[in-house]
């Protein structure tokens, strides 16, 4: 009985991620300017990921299998955010788009 | 069954992506686009090590993983140095 809720639960996740995943590739393609294309790509990196690396754990169940999966699901989640903020870091300061919803005072002083 | 449809969903994303690089404007949203192709591959190797009942994928998948953020940081220092020392506009 609770293996079978485990199971499912596991399958209800992995329906989750590939959903998330979708989602942001089709917001990757469609979305009008640099930093909402951003958006929509960071949610791939980071619900994604915990939605289908938690159903696999609990398709894995207590084995080596698990101890990898916890590793690479921490390795993605530290690194994803990281390079979403070095790319959105780089864009703005190169100036090539501005963010249209973002139009503060200090815009002018810190883009070059 | 589960595991066939989420691989499928990942690779039309990595397929949605590879378009974003090639039609990309700017050379960002080819950062972004190789960025986001490289996180989906570490996703795919994980899936598929469950699909195919093969483990030892899911090494590959943390090595796939480790080298796309240095790949990634690499490439944007480089664009970053090019562009602020003046030698040759990178938009396109």
């Amino acid at each position: 009985m609770i293996e079978v809720a485990i199971e499912w639960l596991g399958n209800a996740l992995l329906i989750v991620g590939a959903a998330s995943v979708l989602i942001g590739g089709i917001g990757v393609i469609r979305m009008p300017d640099l930093y909402s294309r951003m958006h929509a790509s960071s949610l791939t990196d980071t619900m994604a990921t915990l939605a289908l690396f938690s159903g696999l754990m609990l398709h894995s169940g207590f084995t080596l299998a698990t101890i990898k999966l916890m590793a690479i699901m921490a390795f993605l989640l530290l690194t994803g955010p990281t390079a979403t903020y070095a790319l959105a870091n780089a864009a703005f300061r190169s100036g090539i788009e501005q963010p249209r919803s973002l139009n503060t005072d200090d815009q002018e002083k810190s883009a070059p | 069954m589960f595991y066939a449809v989420v691989s499928i969903a990942i690779l039309m994303t990595m397929v949605l992506a590879v378009a974003r690089a090639v039609k990309g404007p700017s050379i960002y949203d080819r950062v972004l686009a190789a960025n986001m192709f490289g996180t989906k591959t570490a996703l795919l190797l994980a899936v598929v090590s469950f699909l195919f009942g093969r483990m030892d994928f899911l090494d590959l998948a943390l090595a796939y993983a480790l080298i796309n953020l240095v790949g990634v940081l690499a490439v944007l220092e480089f664009v970053e140095g090019r562009i602020e020392s003046g030698k040759g506009k990178l938009d396109d």
